[in-house]
């Protein structure tokens, strides 16, 4: 073995090959074609990162007490969380997807918190300012974990209908957590100047409290553009443990993670037509305020049955899917009318809006998942100017992103968010439940239109009746 | 129970304000309704169809002496004296211009309510009678000039020679001028249109327009309706206008600015620079006009042969069309007021549509009404966007950086990362180095991402983020116990992350498929 190839040279050169592996992966899951190569540049670059870690952590390292300890835990807690995880991926519902995600991100949160608290516990031998230096990023490291452990936990639960969807209001929000920012800047410095545990505690403390109330703070309609940013988080985090434990493979992943969601966060804010800053701030939860809906008028009611008849007679369809559709598992016998409309000639295409759902591309995972091939699954603004020229709209489950105040109403409280125009087309079906409002809370005047007829009752069965009739 | 009375119109005016559909619609609100013999007769609504649909016939005194009295133009002195007070009068006020008619009508001590008052908000949209009389006004526009031109507006290729296109320049995208360049293009002109607000473009392309874009910043009207521009913009917008002059056939003016005289766009050495036989159509005629030259109502001759029109009444010249829609306008507005369809007519100061339209209200004059915000144009400049009232209360007014602003935020960032970087110790320089490299990379690795892949990336960059077990396997040697412990949790839940984001991944990405292979 020549001697400039020593451990950590070999580690560092697998770090670099690893990251950019994650470049690749990143890079590859951009387009549908290279997607699946992506993934397993990711597993690539992961497995390289692993094993060139474990063998840099314990080669050489036999003499030390802790080694076989930490060798025979790495095992078993590796084999236990691995089982879990593939166990979690494969058993999931496409539905819960949102909440798996945000879980998940809630144990990157909590790693990189414990792993600051190790740089406490067993701070590296430092001195004069680079000891000064580790301290803060023990810091910094255990506040961004916090907040991104705590906030997806919040998200988890209201994905998961665990906890009340609706925003959060305390009075002086924006100052509560401007004040818990400031305050972590007085402790760090503190910190810097004399570690003591009890700080370490109380960062802990407050960096929880902060995710909290960030993510509480906002509604569940919300949520895509929230988990969003939680990835980005998550990032930063490990980012943060990459400074503190001086490894160059953390921070670079890190980073990436970190950069990539907060663009993604950007451009999901831009398709909402929210201020990006506010969401990092955490204060853009609307609340809806209570409307008079009186001067609506009156919605049409129309039977399965009806609706297969105007199907038949259609020239081109096109169905808008949101939230309710995942809520009642109909992907699959939307799936099966688009293909029996198809058969009988009729261009059926789906129109999918940038925020449908409750995570972002929700509605593609779970139009995929039934098999309806993904180039008739139209983004909205390519589908957009097309609506006035269709025959009949199929709304399943989408609410507030069909919403024809959001264009129309300047007082709404969702006004200039982009919407699906799908009130253009010569008639709109509505699928719905009842005539509750959206997850905004914002009564749609769509239903009132006199082209929209509403087909009341679970979206999975309504949407057979209608296969029945055809 | 509450008598409507339909009135003829004085003048050359040939509209009605009620037509038999509109008749029995108001009877099915409960009202009784009475129409002056010979009222809808210019329109082509004779009264038997009047008497079928159920109204009254009676004399134009009987009519006036209605509890409800429908009209379409501004009363006359004579015709205000005929209403008796606690009467309600409905028709075009035009109120913001004729101060002198709301005085007379307040001192009358009737209601009056003016339906071109109608403000621009979706819900009013049906009762918007400037838009379905500018509609029909643009289309009779073209109809005009093509009349006054001696030529097709189409090309042909004929055994007897080409024809060229005509090429007509519609000045003012609103609602007229979309209506004349749609009727322009499909007789087959080329069309051109211009108008200082660029959202319009689409618009005009989709009925068959060519948006000239006057390269100017130009600000958004909050109100629907185009603002008075910038002094840039002018100069820009009459050279346009005076290369178009010298090149088209045929220029149709639609340029109002409410309670202002019309702009002036077209000058009289752009009319000059015609050829003979263009025609221009001045729909502003009346406001003053956009072309010099034109006089409201009259068709002028130009020393150079072209003509130049005036009509003021265009819209009266399809008089059944007109009158249709302004009667449906008109029920509209009428259902809105009686909220019980029981033939009461209230008047209710708490929406923002009744507010507008009245101008009188039982002798008391209540014009103008407060400003009604009707268009989602973002406000330009304005505070930042960390407020959620703001947020809750309008659409959000977006923080827009100056250029110099920009560049000034970006030099002390890298000034800042220049320091830090300078009097860090070993190793942090080389850390922030490889920091801000990977920020980058991760900013335009993914910036060209699919919609529909949204998911799965997220779930992979999860997956990645799971990278934090490496921090933790370092941790797991340490000899402190505790430590150790500490360790081996995180390693737990990160190995779940790990192989559960790149299983959950696969997954998806295992279901997209493209269509071939969906229906075998």
């Amino acid at each position: 073995m020549p001697e400039s190839l020593t451990p950590e040279s070999i580690a560092g050169a697998a770090y670099i090959v690893a990251a950019l592996l994650f470049i690749l992966s990143l890079a590859g899951l951009s387009r549908h074609e290279t997607a699946r190569a992506g993934v397993g540049y990711g597993i690539a670059g992961m497995t390289i990162a692993l094993v060139a870690t474990i063998w840099v952590t314990f080669q050489g390292a036999w003499d030390q007490p802790g080694t076989l300890l930490g060798l025979g835990l790495l095992v078993v807690t590796v084999l236990i969380g691995g089982s879990i995880g593939l166990w979690r991926a494969r058993i999931v519902e496409m539905t819960g997807m949102p909440e798996l995600i945000a879980l998940l991100h809630s144990f990157v949160g909590l790693a990189a918190v414990i792993v600051g608290w190790n740089g406490h516990l067993d701070p590296p031998a430092l001195d004069g300012s680079l000891a000064d230096i580790h301290h803060a990023e023990v810091f910094i490291g255990i506040f961004i974990g916090g907040v991104t452990f705590t906030g997806s936990i919040v998200a988890f639960l209201k994905l998961s209908a665990r906890m009340k969807s609706a925003p959060l209001v305390l009075p002086g929000k924006n100052v509560l957590n401007l004040g818990a920012l400031v305050v972590f800047v007085g402790l760090t410095v503190w910190y810097v100047m004399d570690s003591q545990l009890w700080l370490l505690v109380l960062v802990t403390a407050l960096a929880f409290a902060l995710g909290w109330h960030l993510v509480a703070s906002i509604g569940g309609g919300d949520m895509p553009v929230v988990i969003s940013m939680l990835n980005s988080y998550s990032g930063w985090a490990a980012a943060a443990a990459g400074f503190l434990l001086n490894n160059d493979l953390l921070i670079v992943t890190g980073a990436l993670v970190g950069s990539s969601g907060a663009y993604l966060s950007y451009i999901m804010c831009k398709a909402m037509n929210r201020s990006f800053i506010s969401v990092i701030a955490g204060g853009f939860g609307i609340e809806a305020p209570a409307k008079a809906d009186s001067d609506l008028g009156e919605y049409s009611e129309i039977q399965a049955v009806d609706a297969a008849e105007m199907l038949k007679g259609a020239s081109s369809v096109v169905i808008t899917p949101g939230y309710g559709m995942a809520v009642a598992q109909a992907q699959y016998p939307v799936a099966e009318l688009t293909a029996k409309l198809r058969e009988r000639g009729i261009d059926v295409r789906f129109g999918i809006h940038p925020v449908a759902g409750r995570l972002p591309g929700h509605m593609n995972v779970l139009l995929a998942e039934a098999k309806v091939p993904y180039d008739i699954v139209e983004e909205m603004d390519e589908i957009n100017d097309d609506l006035a020229a269709t025959s009949v709209v199929l709304v399943i489950g989408a609410n507030d992103t069909v919403n024809p105040a959001a264009a129309e109403d300047p007082g709404s409280p969702i006004a200039g968010m982009p919407v699906l125009r799908v009130w253009e087309a010569d008639n709109v079906i509505v699928f719905k439940r009842s005539m509750s409002t959206g997850y905004a809370g914002v009564q749609n005047p769509l239903f009132f239109r006199d082209n929209a007829q509403m087909l009341f009752g679970d979206a999975k069965e309504r949407v057979e009746d209608i296969l029945k009739s055809l | 129970m509450t008598r409507i009375g339909v009135v003829t119109e004085q003048g050359s005016e040939t509209r009605v304000a009620a037509t038999p559909a509109t008749v029995k619609q108001l009877i099915g609100l409960g009202y009784e309704v009475v129409v002056e013999a010979g009222a809808g007769e210019a329109s082509s609504f004779p009264d038997d169809a009047y008497v079928a649909a159920g109204a009254g016939l009676v004399t134009r005194e009987s009519a006036f002496a209605s509890d409800i009295v429908l009209k379409v133009n501004p009363p006359a002195r004579d015709e205000i004296a005929a209403l008796s007070p606690g009467t309600t009068l409905i028709g075009l006020l035009s109120p913001a211009l004729r101060p002198d008619l709301v005085e007379a009508l307040a001192a009358r001590g009737v209601t009056a309510l003016a339906l071109d008052a109608v403000p621009r908000i979706s819900r009013a949209q049906s009762m918007d009678v400037l838009s379905s009389m500018a509609n029909i006004a643009g289309y009779r526009a073209v109809v005009e000039a093509a009349h006054e031109f001696g030529r097709f507006f189409t090309g042909q290729v004929t055994a007897a020679g080409k024809v060229p296109p005509a090429k007509v320049l519609v000045a003012g995208a609103g609602v007229a001028g979309l209506a004349a360049i749609g009727a322009a293009s499909s007789l087959g002109a080329i069309v051109r249109a211009t108008d200082p607000r660029p959202e319009v473009a689409d618009q005009v392309k989709s009925i068959g327009g060519e948006y000239l874009k006057v390269e100017v910043e130009v600000e958004q009207s909050t109100d629907g309706y185009a603002k008075a521009t910038s002094e840039a913009y002018d100069r820009r917008a009459a050279e346009i206008y005076s290369e178009q002059a010298r090149d088209v056939d045929i220029v149709i003016t639609t340029a109002l600015i409410p309670g202002r005289p019309a702009p002036k766009l077209i000058t009289a050495a752009d009319v000059a620079s015609m050829k003979p036989g263009s025609v221009v159509v001045d729909m502003a005629a009346g406001m003053g006009g956009n072309v010099e030259g034109s006089v409201a109502g009259e068709r002028v001759v130009t020393p150079n042969g072209v003509v130049i029109l005036g009509y003021t009444d265009l819209a009266s010249r399809l008089p059944t069309q007109a009158s249709q829609l302004y009667a449906t306008n008109l029920v509209n507005l009428v259902k809105l007021l009686t909220p019980g369809k029981d033939g009461e007519l209230v008047v209710d100061f708490d929406d923002v549509v009744q507010r507008s339209v009245t101008v009188v209200r039982d002798g008391e004059t209540t014009w103008p009404p407060p400003p009604v915000q009707v268009s989602a144009a973002p406000a330009p400049g304005g505070q930042g966007g960390a407020d959620a009232a703001a947020s809750a209360a309008g659409p959000k007014p977006k923080r827009q950086l100056s250029p110099a602003g920009r560049a000034a935020l970006i030099g002390v960032g890298i000034a800042g990362l220049f320091l830090l970087n300078a009097f860090a110790p070993q190793p942090l320089p080389q850390h922030i180095t490889v920091f801000v490299l990977a920020v980058v990379a991760g900013f335009y690795v993914i910036s060209k991402v699919a919609h529909a892949l949204h998911t799965p990336l997220m779930s992979v960059t999860n997956a990645i983020s799971g990278i934090i077990i490496v921090g933790a396997i370092v941790q797991v040697t340490s000899e402190v116990l505790a430590v150790q412990v500490l360790a081996s949790i995180a390693i737990l839940i990160a190995s779940i992350n790990v192989f559960g984001g790149f299983a959950v991944t696969r997954r998806m990405l295992s279901m997209f498929a493209k269509g071939d292979r969906a229906s075998s």
